[in-house]
Order: structure tokens, then sequence, then C-alpha cells
């Protein structure tokens, strides 16, 4: 029987709930483990939600071979592809294939259309925000947003105050990362707005899926997501720098740390994807504030950035000086109108973790609207009760590094031992102003294929939001899974893995 | 300035250009060694030990000190040994770190067929390079590199970027036979136009082979080896893929496509590509061999390095005041 999506819940109740649900729970769902944690797949054991039920009656007929053999050629495929990320720190090896489930995550379109409008919402304010902090600064003056906050900050850059930027856009390219909680309700846990990665695996992964179940595909009615590297072009085509004049269309370039870099693999698929030229530092020059890049054919000149190399090394005249990855010369270029940088310098200051606090003031500040997503409460330590109550609870809470990414510098108190706790404490009483704690999340989990059987594992999801000529958004992200027995963090670098995400259409 | 013209970086062009020397420079170590160990199964203990000195020259590797220079050790210095920069398994990783350097530029297959040739070869082991399992292992490189030689051909534009991968190829094939010629001839001094017999025969057999040649200097003059048959037809033949000849015209005609391409006004490349080919399409092999052929081929190479001398500095490493002026 072919189970259809439109059928309502109460429906489906009925058909599966005469057997006992322990009757349905065959292979591969046999030790399929339930806690509190809200359950992508399953309202109640043994009950699928009604946009999964397709895919769980499709399980239960494959056979376990079968679900190992794909999982192996994709695996494969990924290796072949060469699909890895480095990890730093391990002098032989660092490369390796970033993990792939087997199993799609699905959202159903109504709330999709949700966090849609919500990170549509979210990147607007923190543009707008940007823009205030770098010139007038009215936010804080008017109190919302204490004003030591941002000058402690440590990606606040003095050298972006009243510069105008090419359509007032200060972050062109985000990665948001939305956790849900235990009531089905999607939260904001961070804002990536520097360089965020991940956007090839979303579609790595999606070429995987359409392989590994093309019928299941089909007949869900899933949104596309290839189109991703066209909207990315012309969100940075429409950068046109202030002096750009004559020519056709603007030179767009991805600049990358190299080789060496974990997201390298990344780069040079964006790089393809878009057909644009991946540049090191190395290939590009300024002359008379101008940015050309070295061709076998002379020098051309460069318009608009895409980089990837973090604000301090972008170049070492103005910033870190001893970087030889970024370009002798740029920011001067970039002052004078002659070329744009995606993201702009300086925009870590709206991802602080603890400027992450004051988000929902500052959607509320600059747009009159409450906010549609909702914020994950957080302890600002320079608060003396709210750091005294941190102090108290150190073992329950989530406490991380304010300027930190990728999952380092974090402590996830009910998983800590009492030195780890109290190398914290001593950290916090020194720096305040560089951690925030968190309640420790229970994020929703999913069933993964592993060890041959599905097992429930926690998730979060990276939705990609593009800003040029309009705010965009691929129906999809990087579902990113903790892929140790238990384990809270996804981060690729600590275990994690990813698997594909199923938006469905309307 | 023209719209429509593609641009290459001068990096990637110099990565492509490694990446397809690299490759061809494995493909040669494995042609080599395996001929030898084909030879080595018909050949007396004694008669076999002054190969690896002639082994080791033609692909310029220094005889390692304080080691037995037996098969075994030698097999696998050239081929797995991850220490030594001009061992299979080094050139073939190079070629790979060369290509993921600039993976997008060229097509997905060529990517994925380079990086499966690279996991074969990483996860062979070293027994498997002896002289007992060896034939499937060289078989494998020599079949991977034609594969992607086919897939490039096939899936990446006849672009700029292919003419880099060309001219690679052929710079590398070229010096590398001429290397290895001179090695042959002055290990093995014959009489020039006598011809060779018995166990001697086998050697030369195997210096047609390791280029690939037999099959086609028998149809072209029987299985009766003249050294100095050989020689012309390992230097002149012009229609040969494997011959000094072909390759320097197939490197002429790299250089000036490039040079078409950018619309440079340097000729430098493109000059010395012709000096050399015009010098090998108006040799005749007596005068060569009269003048001595190590003498020639020691000339040929010389050229060679010129040539990639002068590609990098007019396409890949050009000083920034000499491109702001043009």
């Amino acid at each position: 029987m072919q189970p259809s999506r439109t059928r309502t819940r109460g429906l489906l109740r009925r058909i599966t709930l005469p057997d006992s649900s322990r009757v349905l729970f065959r292979p591969p769902f046999r030790n399929y483990q339930f806690d509190g944690a809200y359950d992508e797949m399953f309202e109640a054991p043994g009950i699928p939600r009604p946009h999964y039920r397709a895919l769980f009656q499709t399980l239960l007929d494959l056979p376990s071979e079968e679900l190992r053999k794909s999982q192996q050629a994709a695996e494969l495929s990924f290796l072949h592809q060469g699909i890895t990320f480095t990890v730093y720190g391990s002098s032989e090896g660092t490369e390796r294939v970033f993990p792939n489930d087997l199993l799609p995550r699905i959202i159903p379109y109504g709330e999709w259309r949700k966090i849609e409008s919500g990170l549509t919402q979210r990147i607007a304010a923190l543009n707008l925000f940007l823009e205030d902090i770098y010139h007038a600064g009215k936010i804080l003056a008017d109190g919302i947003v204490p004003k030591e906050l941002i000058y402690t900050c440590r990606h606040f850059r003095r050298e972006m105050r009243g510069l105008n930027v090419p359509r007032g856009i200060y972050v062109s390219i985000c990665g948001t990362d939305l956790v849900r909680l235990p009531d089905g309700s999607f939260a904001v846990l961070e804002d990536n707005l520097r360089v965020p990665s991940g956007v090839s695996y979303m579609l790595a992964n999606r070429r995987v899926l359409k392989k590994v179940f093309p019928t299941l595909f089909r007949d869900y009615g899933v949104s596309p997501v290839d189109h991703y590297a066209q909207a990315l072009l012309s969100t940075l085509r429409a950068l046109i720098p202030s002096n750009f004049q004559g020519r056709n269309e603007p030179t767009v370039v991805l600049l990358t740390p190299g080789v060496f870099n974990s997201a390298y693999f990344e780069h040079t698929f964006l790089a393809q994807q878009m057909g644009i030229e991946l540049v090191e530092g190395r290939d590009l020059l300024v002359h008379d504030n101008f940015v050309y890049m070295r061709t076998t054919a002379g020098l051309r000149r460069v318009d608009v950035i895409y980089r990837r190399v973090d604000d301090d090394f972008m170049d070492p005249l103005c910033f870190q000086r001893d970087s030889g990855l970024g370009v002798p010369g740029l920011f001067n270029a970039y002052r004078a109108g002659n070329v744009s940088l995606a993201n702009t310098i300086g925009t870590g200051i709206a991802d602080d973790k603890a400027v992450y606090a004051y988000v929902p003031a500052i959607i509320r500040y600059y747009l009159g609207e409450e906010p549609i997503l909702q914020n994950v409460p957080t302890y600002l330590l320079t608060d003396r009760s709210q750091r005294d109550y941190v102090l108290d609870h150190l073992d329950e809470l989530v406490v991380k590094a304010v300027g930190e990414s990728g999952g380092y510098g974090m402590l996830i108190g009910p998983h800590s031992t009492s030195e780890q706790r109290e190398d914290f404490r001593q950290r916090i009483l020194a720096e305040p102003r560089n951690y925030i704690a968190q309640p420790t999340l229970s994020l929703s989990r999913a069933p993964c294929f592993l060890e041959g059987e599905a097992q429930a594992r926690h998730v979060d999801l990276r939705p990609y939001i593009l800003y040029g000529e309009n705010v965009t958004l691929v129906p999809g992200g990087l579902t990113r899974v903790a892929l140790r027995r238990g384990s809270l963090v996804v981060n690729s670098s600590q275990g994690g893995g990813s698997k594909d995400t199923w938006v469905l259409r309307a | 300035m023209n719209q429509h013209r593609e641009t290459m970086l001068s990096r990637v062009a110099d990565n492509l250009y490694w990446m397809s020397r690299y490759l061809e420079r494995a493909v040669h170590t494995a042609r080599l060694i395996d001929v030898d160990h084909q030879l080595r199964l018909d050949q007396s203990p004694e008669a076999s030990s002054g190969r690896w000195l002639g082994l080791l020259e033609a692909l310029q590797v220094e005889a390692p000190e304080n080691v037995p220079l037996d098969s075994e050790t030698l097999t696998f210095l050239l081929t797995l040994d991850r220490t030594n920069p001009s061992s299979l398994f080094s050139c073939v990783a190079a070629a790979r770190e060369n290509l993921r350097q600039v993976r997008e530029q060229c097509s997905t297959e060529m990517w994925e067929q380079l990086n499966r040739l690279f996991l074969q070869v990483k996860s062979t082991a070293s027994d498997e390079v002896g002289l007992r399992d060896s034939y499937a292992f060289f078989r494998t490189v020599q079949e991977g590199a034609h594969l992607f030689q086919g897939v490039t051909d096939s899936t990446m534009s006849h672009g700029e970027g292919w003419y880099y991968i060309q001219l690679g190829r052929y710079i590398e094939r070229t010096d590398s036979v001429a290397r290895l010629i001179g090695a042959h001839f002055s290990r093995l001094p014959h009489p020039l136009d006598q011809a060779v017999e018995s166990e001697e025969y086998l050697e030369w057999v195997a210096l047609l082979k390791s280029c690939a040649a037999f099959q086609a200097y028998c149809k072209a003059h029987t299985a009766e080896l003249r050294p100095l048959r050989v020689a012309e037809f390992l230097l002149l033949n012009s229609s040969f893929p494997h011959s000094v000849a072909f390759s320097v015209d197939r490197m002429h005609a790299a250089m000036t496509a490039i040079a078409d391409l950018t619309e440079r006004k340097a000729d430098q490349p493109v000059r010395i590509a012709g000096r050399l080919l015009a010098t090998l399409s108006f040799s005749q092999i007596d005068e060569i061999m009269a003048s001595g052929a190590i003498a020639y081929v020691d000339s040929i190479r010389w050229q060679c390095t010129q040539a990639h001398t002068s590609i990098q500095q007019v396409y890949f490493d050009y000083p920034v005041e000499a491109a702001l002026v043009a």
C-alpha cells in the first residue's frame, strides 16, 4: 500500500494502532530508542509522523542488507569524489570523508515557511544592526545594546567605521544553526555571519540520496536545492563595487586560504559550480587601489571577492601582519570602492555569542516586529547575578566561548568532569565577557542508519541564507548529526556527520 | 578586453602542468620496472645484476648506500617508498595533490579517476610489488593512467588548460625517453648495424618495451633488432606516440596553441620548442650516431630544460611590472 502524505494524522493513528506498536517495530527499527527529545520521525513509539510514513514503510520493506550496500556505495562515492574535510592538529591522513547518513530528514512545507520567514527577518535585522554599529550607533545611544559589549568584542573592526558598503549589505551569506526543542518548535542556536561553511555537503548529500532512493524521492515531492550555486552567483554579482563602471558583468572570484583549509573541498566545489576562479592570496595583487589576479594572459581586474578567509588574515597591511594568506593592500582597495567583499569585514560582531542574546531586541528595534524564531535562553556572565547562578549550576549548563565556532571552546555540563568544570569556572572568573551559558538543550533526534539498523541521534539544521538584490533561501540545509551515541555535538570536527534534508513542496 | 576569452590563473596552469608531468613520470616508472621484472625471469642472476644501475640511472634515482642492491629492496624504493620523492607512489600522490589544488578546473570524471588511481596505489601492500605479484599492480597503474588520459581528452575542453596538460606530458616524455636511450647506449655498446642476438636480444626488447614500442617497431622493421634502427625509431619516428620526435611535435603544438590563446607577445617558449622540432625533423640517424648518441640525447634534454624554464618565466611567474605595462 502506498501511503499518502495528505492523510490526516487521526486516520493514520487508526490504521497503525490496531496491532500493538511493538509488533510494528520490525527491523531496522527493532532497537530504536526514545527519550525526552522530540523525535523527527515518530510522534509516539511505532507511529510515524504523517510526512515520514512513506520513508518508514520503505525502510520496513527494504532488507537491511540492501540498505547496508547503499550505505557502502554512498561512502565509496564520497571517497572517490574526494568529499573530505581536514582535521587540524593531526599530522598524517588529515583528509577525512565527512560521514553521510543515508536516511533523509524530512521537513513539511508549513514548518519550512516559518523557518524561512524567521530567517529572512533575522538577516534583515542583523544587517541593519551592523550598519548602525559601524555608523551612528543609535542602538547603543538608545541603550538597547550596551556599548561595552560592542567595543570589547574581538570581532569589532574600527577600520569599518563610517564606510558605506555596496547596498548597505554586510552579511550576504549566512548559515544559521537551528535546533528543535522537545515541544517541536525551532529555535536559533547561533548565527554564523563570518564565513559559514557546509553548503557543499548539502548539495553532495542530495546527489547521493537521489541515487539511493530515486522513486521515494520522486514520490515525496522534495523541493530542489541544486540552484544554490546560481543563486549565490547572482547574490555576489549584485554587490557591484561603487566605482565599477563600463564593463558588462563584474568579475567575481572565490578567495580560499588554500588546500590545507578544512573546507577546501567546498571552495573548489562552489567555484566550479559557479564557474568563477578559485584564487589564493598569492594569485591576487593590488596596484593603485585596484585588485588584479595573475593569469597566464597577464593581469585581470577583480571586482567582487567571495572570501572564505577570516578577517584577521585578509590583508597583512591592516590586520594580522604575518598572514601569508591575504593580499597586501586589499583593504585600501575595498575602502576606495574598487572591490567588494562578501561578507564584509567585521561582521563577527553580530554573531558574537553574547550579542546573540540581544538579537530579539535588535529585531524589535529595527523592524518593529516580534521575532518569528525564538532564541535559546542565554546567561550573560558579565552580569553578576547571572554569573553567580551559572557558577552554581555548571553541571547542568552549556558554557561557550563567545568568539569561537566549530564546537571548540565548549563545556557541556552534564557530560563534563569536575576538573573541566573547575577549569571553566576559573576561565569565567578571569574573563566573564568571553563566555556565555545556556541550558543544556535536548536537541531533537532523527533515525540514522548505523551499525546495520536505525538508531536515534541528535540533529540540528543549518539553512543557508543569501542576501543580494533580495533574500534567498534554498529550501533545505545541512542537517548535522551527532553520530556518537548520546552526544550532543554535531560539528564535523567533533565526530559529527550530516544527512540530506528534504523540504517538501507545498 | 575580450569578454569571452577564458582566463586561467598562472597558479592553475602551473598545477595542471606539474600534475601531468608527475603522472607521466609515474607511468614511465611503472613500465620500466614491469619490463625489468619480466626480463629478470628470463635471465641468470649474474646477467641481471648490472641492470639495476641502468634502471636507477634512467629514472634519475641515486643508488642508495648501505642497502643491498637486490630486487626486493630496489623495487620497493622505486614504487611504494613514501620517503623517496621519485617513487611511483610519490609521483602519483604529487599528481593528485596538484590536481586537488585546481580540481574546480578539471572535469569531475578526471578528478575521480586520478583520485581512484591514487587510492589504489596507496592501498597496495609491499608484497604486491614483488617479483611474484607485480604484474597486476603495474597493469593497474598503466591502465589507470591511460584511462585518465582518455577521460581528460573526452571530458575536458581542449582549451588552454588542456594544452598545459599536453605540454607537461610531452616534455616529461621527451626527457625520460631521451634519458632512457642515453642510459641504454652507454651500458650496452653494440655494433650499430648488426642484429643483436641471444641474451643481449632480450635487453633490446626490454628497451623497446620500456617505451611501449616493441610491437610498433616490429611492424616497421620486423623482429630483427639493429641498434641503429632502434635508435632511429625511438628518436625520429614521427608517428609513434612515445618517440622523441612525436613528443616534441606535440610539445611544440601545445606551446603554439597556448601562445595564441593568451595573446602573449613573448615568443621564447615557441622558439625553443620549434628549434628542437626542426633539429629532430632534419636529423639523419647515422649522423647522430656518428657524432655520439649520448651527446645528442643530452642536448635534447638540455633544450627541454630550457623550454620548461621559459614557460615558467612567461606564463607562471612573470614580473608584475612587465604585465602592467602590457
